[in-house]
């Protein structure tokens, strides 16, 4: 009764905190822009299937995709024992949900039997990272802090799925007729074990709550962390844009511009106007929300950069550097905003995150987004920020803005004249 | 084979209007395939494969104006979306319905960007023209000019991973020889030649190398005679790659249509 009680004390305290930052999240939401109406359910579900549960994008760096694949798909075992635990402590049950038999005992198997492969790729991976010196994990927005909070998150789960170990050994030890159930586990404790029954116990209870503790610790640290993609893959991915990567997104207010400069007499819907929007995007709350939700889903794998022409041409662009600078702005400037709708602090995501050298290399090839395995779309940050240079300042490189005069004088981005539009056809002879 | 030579008088939408024909397929020259020397070089090849496959096409001559592309994507959404409109009227004038173009940034705003104003086509590039000529047997193949040639093969990035095209141009390819080796880095994995999202009309920012020498470089790894692209912006930059390499000698750059111009003599 006791250990109930303190239980749901525990659950009451991790649950307000995580309701907390998600509700923070929310609340920055609410203050971004649309990104595109939320339809096509059976085309988003399906990339939830493939891209998500799937992990097809992840699986095209294949060898360190599949193992990364291994820890996707041995956390939903997981997870499932992690209900269980929450349901167990907070009604003083065991094992509540073995009532679902036969699939209850396969997933208890396949929970004890990936969290020892997940604790042997968490020992490769780290030592990947400390050992190893591996590209993708360098650049100029990898900084100290972000290598700190990839070992300690990493370190975390390592301890997750330590106790989560314990906790089936000593569970296996006192229920013999079990031990099938729990591969690794009983494998462990027929190797060592101290025979008592007191002991294992006590060394399951001990297990138990270290883990329950770490889940609770771990989801609550999450939002802070690069980590926070365990919780943010899948919802990103079904969010994710539909159409062609190489489709930009319209602005509808310039297209009510455009149609009342060709034809004065058309009818505008009335705007408000004392809410003027900037054109594009200057800061932080210029973008959508899918901006902002692709910033907080972010891995900082780095599988974007790796695959930049720009970057991999020695430019300052890096499609990672987006996103962390996107987040990073968003949690300095977002908790004055909501206070002040009038905040500045003389700083903005423009020149003082990301500068114009990064913007203007960018060759909107989209292998950046085709390969991200969470679906964050880079080009359309650097393309709402080119739209703010261009149409708020006026302040694109020189050779655009010819180009553009070009157009506009004669309909080509060189000068030459429409009537010159026929000459490749002079003279055109066919065999036949 | 060929026995004569006769000139093309290429159809223009204003005057088959005033003789009261009504084209079939819109094709879309482009900025680049009427002005860059280059690139119209691949307009006229591509104009005496719809000739020889008797295609029911006209162009638009002085009444076509830039898509917007370059513009939309140097940040310019104003007079994008007035050259598309523009476009539209056009477009709405001559009751155009199909459109082939051998631009993959033109196929791409035509096909996906000018619906938000009203403009809905079916949209063909010129590589999925001449693979579904080929597969109607409307255009047969006659011969394979380069022997046992290695080939290689640049997807352009707003046919290959913005518009999932990747193997029609292949199986046009494959029509012509029986080499076409692929770099490391193809289809979907592509290196981009450098050119898009306006860096062709812009000096590039400062770097190591350029763009198109490292993706010359991916190609020149496989010792190909020909390089085949899809794209007049990959065309140029890829002919530059070469000639930094100095390789101008020994490797052809060419698009598409010009090895089945040349596979037919045309
Ligand atoms: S944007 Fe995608 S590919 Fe790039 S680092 Fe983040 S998760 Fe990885
Ligand atoms: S779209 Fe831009 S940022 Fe993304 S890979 Fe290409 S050049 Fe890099």
């Amino acid at each position: 009764m006791i250990k109930q009680l303190i239980f749901s004390l525990t659950v009451l305290i991790a649950a307000s905190v995580f309701f907390y930052s998600v509700r923070n999240i929310w609340l920055n939401i609410k203050l971004l822009k649309p990104a595109y109406p939320l339809d096509r359910w059976n085309q988003r579900l399906g990339l939830l299937l493939n891209v998500g549960f799937g992990q097809t994008k992840i699986l095209r760096f294949p060898l360190i995709g599949f193992l990364h694949a291994l820890v996707f798909w041995g956390f939903l075992a997981i997870l499932f024992g992690s209900a269980e635990m929450l349901i167990d402590g907070l009604f003083g049950l065991e094992k509540s949900l073995s009532i679902l038999g036969i699939a209850h005992k396969a997933l208890m198997f396949s929970g004890d039997l990936f969290a020892f492969i997940i604790l042997i790729l968490i020992l490769v991976f780290l030592s990947r990272r400390m050992l190893m010196h591996v590209k993708r994990f360098e650049g100029i927005e990898m900084t100290h802090k972000t290598h700190k909070d990839a070992t300690f998150a990493l370190t975390l789960i390592l301890l997750l799925m330590v106790s989560l170990l314990g906790m089936n050994m000593g569970y296996v030890a006192n229920h013999t007729s079990h031990a099938s159930i729990y591969p690794v586990s009983s494998l462990f404790v027929s190797i060592f074990w101290i025979d008592s029954p007191e002991f294992s116990h006590v060394f399951e209870q001990i297990n138990w709550w270290a883990h329950i503790l770490l889940i609770f610790f771990f989801a609550n640290y999450l939002p802070y962390s690069k980590h926070f993609h365990v919780f943010m893959s899948l919802p990103n991915v079904l969010l994710s844009k539909l159409e062609p990567l190489t489709q930009m997104s319209n602005m509808d207010r310039v297209t009510q511009e455009v149609k009342l400069m060709l034809d004065p007499s058309a009818e505008i819907p009335s705007s408000h106007p004392n809410q003027i929007e900037r054109f594009g995007m200057k800061d932080v709350e210029d973008g959508t929300w899918k901006h902002y939700i692709d910033s907080l889903t972010c891995t900082q794998c780095g599988r974007c950069t790796s695959v930049c022409p720009a970057n991999l041409t020695g430019k300052m662009l890096s499609p990672r550097k987006l996103l962390i600078d996107y987040r990073a702005r968003m949690n300095e400037k977002m908790p004055h905003l909501k206070a002040d709708a009038n905040f500045n602090d003389q700083k903005s995501l423009l020149d003082d995150y990301i500068s114009r050298e990064e913007i203007w290399a960018c060759t909107t090839c989209n292998a950046c987004a085709q390969e991200c395995p969470v679906n964050i779309d880079h080009p359309s940050i650097i393309l709402e920020l080119r739209r703010y240079i261009f149409m708020e300042e006026s302040k694109a490189p020189s050779l655009l803005n010819a180009m553009s005069t070009n157009i506009e004088n004669n309909g080509a981005p060189w000068q030459y004249p429409p009537s010159d539009r026929m000459k490749w056809a002079d003279q055109l002879y066919i065999n036949e | 084979m060929s026995s004569n030579s006769r000139l093309i008088q290429v159809p223009i939408f204003s005057e088959c209007l005033s003789q009261n024909k009504t084209p079939e397929y819109l094709f879309w020259v482009g900025s680049a395939g009427s002005f860059d020397d280059r690139a119209k070089k691949i307009t006229r090849d591509f104009v005496k494969i719809l000739e020889s496959a008797k295609v029911d096409y006209a162009v638009l001559g002085s009444e076509e104006t830039d898509s917007g592309d370059s513009a939309r994507r140097a940040g310019n959404e104003f007079l994008f979306q007035m050259q598309a409109i523009q476009n539209i009227e056009t477009f709405k004038m001559y009751g155009i319905q199909k459109i082939i173009t051998c631009d993959p940034h033109d196929y791409n705003t035509i096909k996906n960007e000018y619906p938000a104003y009203g403009g809905n086509y079916k949209v063909y590039h010129h590589t999925e023209f001449i693979a579904e000529l080929i597969k109607n047997g409307k255009l047969s193949i006659k011969s394979k000019p380069f022997g046992h040639d290695a080939i290689t093969y640049h997807d352009p990035c707003y046919l290959g991973r913005g518009n999932k095209i990747y193997e029609e141009p292949r199986f046009i390819i494959n029509q012509v020889t029986e080499n076409l080796v692929e770099m490391k880095r193809n289809r979907s994995r592509a290196l981009c030649c450098g050119a898009g999202g306006a860096q062709m009309f812009k000096e590039p920012e400062k770097g190591e190398m350029e763009v198109f020498e490292l993706r010359t470089k991916d190609a020149l790894e496989l010792n190909p005679k020909v390089i085949i692209t899809a794209c007049p912006f990959c065309m140029t930059m890829l002919t530059d790659g070469v000639k930094l390499h100095e390789k101008e000698d020994s490797i052809q750059v060419l698009d598409i249509a010009e090895i089945i111009a040349r596979a037919n003599q045309l």
